[in-house]
């Protein structure tokens, strides 16, 4: 041991060990894959492929960026939450809001200002919930959501209640582009080029040392108090940067459609989304897209298909998922693709 | 005499009626090898429990190189020089070897609140945790996640990110549990090099190891200190002998 170890001092063996694979591996993680302009391809390539479909894509769009904001909370940090469509709300209503009563309707600015009150929310609410974990916390963000909703609903003078907010007239991006609600293109590229945003942010967030100090918080939470960690800070702030990128989700929504309704604040919003993250494959940055791709597709065709059963098809689907592929549906990839590469090689 | 590195002063602790610490004074010097021995459920766990600050002692009073830490949370006694390996693994399963380090000296550094940069842009922190590593013997592993370790190397790890903290007090709770016999000799040997100025205390059941490993032992029965001194002392007190030491030979 003496003998070989020279750790000190010389560039030689500090130059060893920075090619060492795990280093090089922790050096280029966060660099571009070859693969990794593929969903923007395809995106664009849909774009005008398919344009009597750009209302159902930017539909999928906005789903993409309110799934990658709550993989952020729950498959990087592990925050168990069923009550994320709380923030996709508040942005909504926000937008909603502003518009209705005439107050701001410019789309960009609305869209910040979504941001910042979803970032108040998570932010106030994050505080006081996120001293739980586990079950306890799944439960609180779920009625913290609800109690939002009722408050939506009750406040009907101000929110129109259970109707929501029709018509809202949101004005055209930079003066130029308007928005139509049959012919959905400016809504369709204006959803593409905010989701492209949100998820560069995202991206860069979970390969940075935060986002790896996230990684240990959902790996090993007590551990993490252990070397110093601010645990509940971090978590604090994950989930107020989540809540903000939901909150944008929803002010997309709500300016695409031109109304706001309970919807946006509802269970099945947040349930739905929480599906999506699982088929796709959580804490895997692109199991948003994939998850809400096969997840809006399949019961798009399956609603046709079978108007009266359509959700027994996606039951089924998420019982072999919980099942069988607990990674979701980019865990198999991975494994597949693993298989390949160890029978391609040599032994 | 100068200050201690660590020195606990009447640490007491009560769970309801059950005392699990009763007025407990220790001293711990820096570059000290110090064991702390006795029967299973004699509170050895929730001393250290008490030290790294996981507990709130009921009474007395915790100081670190003269300063009060009895009421500093945890993760801000790890910044003042407090680090601990843990009974059972307490590692980060899912991530490789390397991450894990990274993890600890990123914390330790102040480079884990960074935000926009990516983790692979600090070499410094890449580089100083290879260097640990490299040191525990662990460099071949780096890139292994934690499952796919044998036992006795994910014992390694856990001494690794204690290290990463670059600890002035380092807190080995049974750093060998577990460990097979064919592997516990890399324990054993990780624990002879570690840096001489650190302070160590170490908690084991194992005999041979802390004989081999301690300059000074401190017996503990009940919750209560039953006996301290150099290993010879303890190995001929007849009243150790009889609490402890007679049972475990047969163990």
């Amino acid at each position: 041991m003496s003998a070989t170890a020279a750790p000190s001092g010389l560039t030689g063996p500090a130059l060893e060990l920075s090619e060492h694979p795990a280093a090089r591996m922790l050096i280029g993680r966060h660099r571009l894959r070859w693969w990794e302009p593929t969903p923007w391809i395809l995106a664009i390539a849909f774009y005008f492929a398919f344009p009597s479909y750009l209302g159902f894509g930017t539909d999928l769009l906005i789903t993409i960026l309110f799934a990658l904001s709550l993989d952020l909370a729950l498959g990087y940090a592990g925050i168990l939450t069923l009550g994320h469509a709380a923030f996709f709300g508040a942005g909504a209503y926000t937008v909603g809001l502003l518009a209705f009563n005439g107050v701001w309707s410019e789309p960009i600015t609305s869209l910040i200002l979504a941001a910042v009150v979803a970032a108040v929310v998570g932010f106030a609410s994050g505080l006081v919930l996120l001293r739980t974990t586990g079950l306890t916390l799944l439960m609180l963000t779920l009625c913290t959501m609800l109690l939002l909703e009722e408050g939506a609903n009750m406040a009907h003078e101000y929110t129109g209640g259970f109707d929501g907010l029709p018509s809202l007239s949101i004005p055209p991006i930079f003066g130029i582009f308007e928005f139509n609600p049959l012919y959905p293109h400016t809504q369709y590229i204006y959803s593409l080029v905010v989701l492209f945003v949100g998820f560069l942010l995202v991206r860069a967030l979970i390969y940075s040392p935060f986002g790896q100090s996230l990684t240990g918080i959902r790996e090993n939470m007590l551990r993490m108090h252990a070397v110093g960690s601010p645990v509940r800070w971090r978590l604090v702030t994950c989930y107020t940067i989540s809540a903000a990128i939901a909150g944008v989700a929803g002010g997309l929504w709500a300016q695409t459609n031109a109304y706001v309704n309970l919807t946006t604040l509802s269970l099945d919003r947040a349930a739905t989304v929480f599906i999506i993250l699982i088929l796709g494959g959580y804490g895997r940055l692109y199991g948003a897209f994939v998850g809400a791709v096969a997840y809006m597709v399949l019961s798009h065709f399956l609603a046709r298909v079978y108007p009266t059963a359509w959700q027994l098809g996606l039951g089924l689907l998420l019982v072999v998922i919980a099942l069988f592929a607990r990674n979701g549906i980019l865990g198999i990839s991975e494994s597949l693709w693993r298989r390949i590469q160890t029978m391609r090689r040599p032994s | 005499m100068t200050a201690a590195l660590l020195e606990t002063h009447a640490l007491s602790k009560h769970f309801g009626a059950l005392a699990a610490a009763r007025q407990i004074d220790f001293r711990l010097d820096a570059g000290a090898r110090h064991a702390l021995i006795g029967p299973n459920g004699a509170g050895k766990t929730t001393f250290i429990n008490l030290l790294t600050g996981v507990l709130r002692p009921s009474e007395g009073r915790i100081l670190l190189k003269g300063q009060d830490v009895t009421n500093v949370a945890e993760a801000n006694r790890v910044k003042l020089g407090i680090a601990r390996t843990f009974q059972i693994n307490r590692l980060f399963r899912g991530l490789s070897v390397l991450e894990n380090v990274y993890i600890a000296v990123s914390e330790r550094i102040g480079a884990a609140s960074t935000m926009v940069a990516p983790a692979g842009r600090r070499p410094d922190v890449i580089e100083e945790s290879m260097h640990l590593l490299d040191t525990l013997n662990l460099q071949d592993d780096a890139q292994l996640r934690i499952s796919e370790l044998p036992y006795g190397r994910q014992r390694l790890v856990e001494i690794a990110i204690a290290l990463g903290l670059k600890p002035e007090v380092l807190l080995l709770d049974e750093p060998a549990a577990g460990v097979p016999s064919a592997e516990s000799h890399i324990i054993l040997n990780a624990i002879d090099e570690l840096p001489k100025h650190i302070g160590v205390l170490i908690i084991d059941h194992d005999m041979d190891l802390v004989f081999r490993f301690a300059q000074r032992i401190t017996v503990m029965v009940q919750g209560a200190v039953f006996a301290e001194g150099t290993p010879k002392e303890i190995g001929a007190n007849a009243d150790v002998r009889a609490v402890y030491l007679g049972q475990a030979s047969h163990g």
